[in-house]
């Protein structure tokens, strides 16, 4: 175990990974801007990214998937470069060869004080000290359970295929949920033309089908793009909308020891809506 | 059918789907008509009585997008459902795939003339049929960026290949490949011996290709130079047509007037260094009945702003070839269109000779 020297403030977050990856894997599917909120209470670690006050990505690491995990305030925020974290923690490569893995030591003193990372594999060590900002006012997409209008839940292998070959020439992706026909439906409408995907409620991709009432809503196309990581990862992905239209998807992602963690992404619907052709 | 031009021409006719394509400089043509049988369900939709088929093109690139990644695409879509409709001016292809997901992309057409290249493969005075591999085989030992290469005939029926080398170019500073097939590699071989055409080998490799991957015998039919050499494929179900316009003698110069009414043509220039120097005979219009050979004439190229090289590049899997470079070279193909007769004479710089004639039925 890394023991960091003793001295100055105690640490108001020190967590240990056995295996970074658990972590570096995660961020990588909230990575679409440079910078991050990092957000960590008794329950465990929440980054947050955003973008164009339009959409915003978490990324949730319990408390119970780090070897150790401590938190001395009630709550311990701050900002920082999310692609210089990333880099850190994958410092020894990215490759993940079988039976090796980096381990982690995290520790953070406070407001003011960098994030000091501890990595280790096959004896040698890299100690990084990150800078940390004032954190930002984070969007709040006030979306919970009780306002969900429609609901599904698909096996992602189903969208994989669809996400990364959408039609980037679209400036939208419309996403249509209906308790009829065609129940759920993704369309875009690039150069070529439109083109549409549509899965039937008793496909068998179908995990979990609620959709109360027709809504069909557009989202920039290049705001949920950055989302085809965290699709690629996942297992299960769950898909609902707010009255107003609000996209949440969530992700769930089971890490190489089986454990589960949760990427969500929030997107608005796009205002400038143009009739474009169906 | 990519490797030929951007554009796809679809024509739904009695007789099957038709899809074609021609290259920028019209010098190569290409058509695939897949009979009715090669589909689970082929419903043409035919046209009203005293109305021409309908006919469109699409985008090359677009109409290839729906298909892209392949592999997966034969283990996820069951079938393929194509759909033309002229009101709304989209062509649907639906793709129903595994686990009841269904793709459909409705594509921009345009509504276009038909293309149709005039040639008679009863017409050439020469024909081999070989498999596929064999060809393929052959031209794999030609470097991947060589424009041209020549076809030939020799002593004991035997067939060469040769890379076509520009007669400007220093010979000692060019390196010439030539492979020589006996005549038991070909299924037949009928053929006039000295005869020799050079043709663009790009183009030729597409339909290769597929020709391979397809299992089937490849039928080449020429006859003199500057004639275009046919390329066909048969199969029960598929027809295909690779039509390549050929480079011609510079020793053959005769300039006998068309019967047809085609205006008669100046006299090539003996300075042509503006050219290549490549001169080229132009295909009759009117079937072939041991007619007059055609005149010959200077070459006066599209000019490559007509073609983007840089699309043409990016569709092409290789990336090492280049974009059509016989266009310098290769008279355009004849297209079918009726010249008035007495019409204009063609001024020596244009070029016009795939006009697109209106109203033709």
């Amino acid at each position: 175990a890394m023991q960091p020297p003793a001295s100055g403030e105690p640490f108001v977050l020190s967590a240990s990974l056995d295996n970074a990856r658990h972590l570096s894997n995660l961020l990588r599917a909230v990575h679409f801007q440079d910078h991050a909120t990092c957000f960590a209470t008794a329950s465990g670690l929440r980054v947050t990214v955003e973008d164009a006050k339009c959409i915003q990505a978490n990324a949730f690491i319990q408390a119970e998937l780090f070897q150790e995990f401590a938190v001395q305030e009630e709550s311990v925020i701050f900002r920082i470069n999310l692609s210089v974290l990333l880099d850190c923690l994958t410092i020894f490569g990215t490759s993940s060869l079988p039976g090796t893995s980096t381990a982690l030591r995290m520790c953070y003193r406070g407001y003011g004080y960098p994030l000091m990372l501890f990595l280790e594999e096959g004896g040698v060590v890299t100690v990084c000290k990150i800078k940390t900002q004032e954190p930002e006012d984070l969007l709040d997409f006030d979306f919970c359970s009780t306002k969900v209008v429609n609901k599904i839940i698909l096996q992602s292998e189903g969208l994989r295929e669809a996400f990364a070959e959408l039609d980037m020439t679209s400036e939208v992706l419309q996403i249509t949920m209906s308790p009829d026909k065609p129940y759920f439906r993704l369309s875009t409408f690039g150069n070529a033309g439109s083109a549409h995907l549509d899965y039937p409620r008793d496909s068998d991709l179908m995990e979990a089908f609620h959709c109360n009432q027709t809504q069909t809503n557009r989202y920039k196309i290049s705001l949920l793009k950055p989302s085809t990581k965290a699709l690629a990862l996942s297992c299960k992905v769950s898909i609902r909308t707010d009255p107003q239209g609000f996209l949440s998807l969530q992700y769930m992602i089971r890490n190489e020891d089986g454990q589960i963690c949760f990427v969500e992404y929030y997107c608005c619907p796009d205002e400038n809506i143009t009739e474009a052709e169906l | 059918l990519s490797r030929i031009g951007d554009e796809l021409y679809l024509e739904p006719t009695a007789s099957g789907l038709s899809l074609r394509a021609v290259n920028s400089s019209r010098s190569a043509f290409a058509s695939f008509l897949f009979a009715p049988l090669f589909f689970q369900l082929y419903e043409p939709g035919g046209p009203a009585p005293g109305t021409e088929c309908f006919r469109c093109k699409v985008h090359m690139k677009s109409f290839l997008g729906v298909f892209r990644s392949l592999p997966s695409l034969e283990k996820s879509v069951g079938k393929c459902l194509i759909l033309l409709k002229p009101r709304a001016s989209r062509l649907v292809l639906q793709l129903h795939c595994k686990y009841g997901v269904t793709k459909t992309h409705n594509l921009a057409f345009q509504e276009c003339e038909e293309l149709q290249a005039v040639f008679d493969t009863q017409c050439c005075s020469s024909r081999l049929c070989a498999p596929a591999r064999v060809l393929a085989e052959a031209v794999v030992h030609f470097p991947l960026t060589l424009a041209e290469v020549t076809l030939g005939t020799g002593p004991g029926g035997k067939i060469s290949l040769r890379n076509y080398t520009e007669d400007e170019a220093e010979p000692s500073k060019t390196m010439v490949t030539e492979l020589w097939l006996a005549e038991d590699e070909f299924q037949s071989v009928a053929v006039s011996p000295g005869s020799c055409i050079t043709f663009c080998l790009k183009e030729f490799r597409g339909l290769l290709t597929f020709a391979e991957a397809s299992n089937l015998p490849l039928t080449i039919h020429f006859d003199e130079p500057g004639r275009p050499v046919i390329f066909t494929l048969d199969d029960t179900v598929l027809e295909v047509h690779l039509v390549l316009a050929t480079l011609s003698n510079l020793e053959s110069n005769s300039q006998t007037p068309l019967t047809n009414g085609v205006s008669h043509l100046p006299t090539p220039s003996d300075d042509f260094a503006d050219d290549l120097g490549s001169y080229m005979v132009a295909l009759e219009t009117s079937t072939c009945e041991g007619g007059p050979p055609s005149p010959t004439f200077p070459l006066h190229t599209p000019r490559p702003a007509q073609r983007d090289p840089e699309e043409e590049d990016e569709e092409d899997e290789e990336g090492a070839v280049p974009g059509t470079p016989p266009h310098k070279k290769f008279r355009s193909l004849f297209f079918g269109s009726v010249l008035t007769p007495g019409g204009p004479g063609l001024a020596p710089t244009q070029e016009v000779l795939a006009e697109d004639s209106d109203g033709e039925c």
